[in-house]
């Protein structure tokens, strides 16, 4: 077997004209999925059954099957409901990139505001007592001491799913969306030379990851300077 | 001494307190009236921590009756975090918040709970770092700090809130030997200033120079409570003879 490096060279511009497309899609239903994520939890530790309970199911849908199975059924089978077609979603569901956002996004959502739930769990109950020793409101202690010592124990769960999510984006080139995936697949249907091809996507795959773990590090530090010790 | 002949701060009528079977607390009845200092004292698990947390209501009683500075606390208090903030709390294990520097730790609850301004509560803040002999330490982050200047920083935090009463759950229990009267004196100091304070501690030479009233509890009931000089030298009941001798003989 030899190695086509003309066609290497070749197709990683075209591939690269994805990259776009991915990242987009890696940002956009990253900060959804975040805020989505965020409700789920607060609806999760609210204490009120006709809360949690909902959330519950939610996520174990949304854990409990594969992200294929969800962006085909949002793709292919919203569109049978009529309702659906009248809604004012219409627009952004009748695209394939409103689908995709839709599906990554409560994906994401499900398991980060699991990730989140960790984090609160993580944190010191003698912190929150002496919260409230001190006449905080229930709202302030989750805001100014619950949130912030949470939100730096899930760090490093956190960044594993943003990189999690960034993979699951190439899915996508399953509803004629063109990402990185999407055109690679295109090459190879015209060239037959997918080792080139697909081993030239998983080293661009690699440099994306290679990005957010660097960021996510310098976050994780800048957020531990409380742990370091001078002494 | 006249103002501690004023109404009660602190008053405990019968109170009950499970922990599913486990009674920790037992027909309680104790007053508090302004400026006096009692501790409490008694063999681990005898209900001395959680006779402290029910006052602020970070262990909810079940029956009888606790009145905090004239509010009743019940199920449907609404303003549990009023009556928490005119009381302090020190805890063993410091609780200062990690992700805040020393001079942050003492500026939240003012800031958020009496609404000072950032300057007003920064210097509100110094002032009481002066009083604990810290202010140095304002800018670093606790795990920073020693233990016993980190209780001193819970302290000052506490008083920032000019409590009415100063609630100590052990607070040398978790400290090495040497740092212990750092945090003593500091205790010492506020109780020669009249603060209403209820300690609980095994620390019996502080229950000796500085309380009005030593409590001493067992199984969660009082079982005897005087003043200092006749608790330590003339103990009537035979469970506190037998703490004395264990904790007084080394």
């Amino acid at each position: 077997m030899s190695f086509d490096l003309a066609l290497i060279l070749d197709s990683i511009p075209k591939m690269l004209w994805g990259i776009g497309l991915t990242l987009e899609l890696l940002f956009v239903s990253g900060a959804l999925g975040l805020a989505l994520a965020i409700v789920l939890l607060i609806m999760r530790i609210s204490g009120r059954w006709y809360l949690s309970a909902p959330t519950m199911a939610y996520i174990y849908i949304f854990r409990g099957t594969p992200i294929l199975v969800q962006i085909f059924i949002i793709y292919h089978g919203l569109p049978q409901f009529e309702f659906i077609k009248d809604s004012i979603f219409w627009p952004i569901l009748r695209e394939p990139y409103g689908c995709a956002i839709l599906a990554l996004t409560l994906n994401t959502g499900a398991y980060v505001s699991e990730i989140l739930r960790g984090g609160v769990l993580g944190v010191d109950r003698g912190l929150k007592e002496a919260g409230a020793a001190l006449g905080l409101s229930t709202t302030d202690r989750f805001i100014y001491i619950t949130s912030p010592i949470a939100i730096r124990l899930a760090l490093p769960a956190y960044s594993n799913d943003v990189i999690s999510l960034m993979k699951s984006t190439a899915l996508v080139s399953t509803i004629t969306l063109l990402d990185m995936m999407g055109i690679a697949r295109t090459i190879v249907a015209e060239t037959y030379a997918p080792y080139e091809i697909f081993i030239s996507l998983m080293v661009i795959y690699l440099i994306i990851t290679w990005g957010i773990q660097r960021t996510f590090g310098w976050i994780e530090k800048r957020m531990s300077r409380h742990v370091r010790s001078e002494a | 001494m006249s103002y501690r002949d004023q109404a009660n701060i602190i008053q405990l009528e019968n109170v009950d307190k499970f922990f599913g079977e486990f009674q920790a607390l037992k027909n309680i009845t104790l007053s508090v009236k302004k400026g006096e200092r009692i501790v409490v004292c008694g063999p681990s698990g005898s209900g001395k921590s959680t006779l402290i947390r029910c006052i602020n209501r970070l262990e909810e009683h079940n029956s009888g009756k606790i009145v905090v500075n004239g509010h009743e606390l019940t199920s449907d208090v609404k303003d549990i975090d009023a009556v928490r903030s005119e009381v302090g709390m020190v805890f063993q294990s410091f609780n200062l918040f990690p992700h805040l520097t020393i001079v942050k730790n003492l500026m939240l609850a003012p800031r958020l709970v009496r609404k000072s301004s950032k300057s007003e509560a920064y210097d509100i803040a110094m002032q009481y770092l002066e009083r604990v002999k810290i202010p140095e330490q304002a800018d670093k982050y606790p795990s920073q700090l020693s233990g016993g200047q980190q209780q001193r920083v819970a302290i000052a935090r506490a008083l920032c809130m000019n409590p009415l009463v100063m609630l100590f759950d052990e607070p040398t229990s978790a400290l090495d030997p040497e740092m212990i009267s750092e945090v003593l004196d500091v205790m010492t100091d506020l109780a020669e200033e009249g603060m209403t304070m209820i300690v609980v501690t095994h620390e019996m030479g502080f229950a000796r120079k500085v309380a009005d009233l030593v409590v001493f509890m067992d199984q969660g009931e009082i079982v005897e409570s005087n003043p200092p000089g006749e608790f330590f030298d003339n103990p009537t009941n035979e469970r506190t003879k037998l703490f004395l001798s264990q904790i007084l003989t080394h």
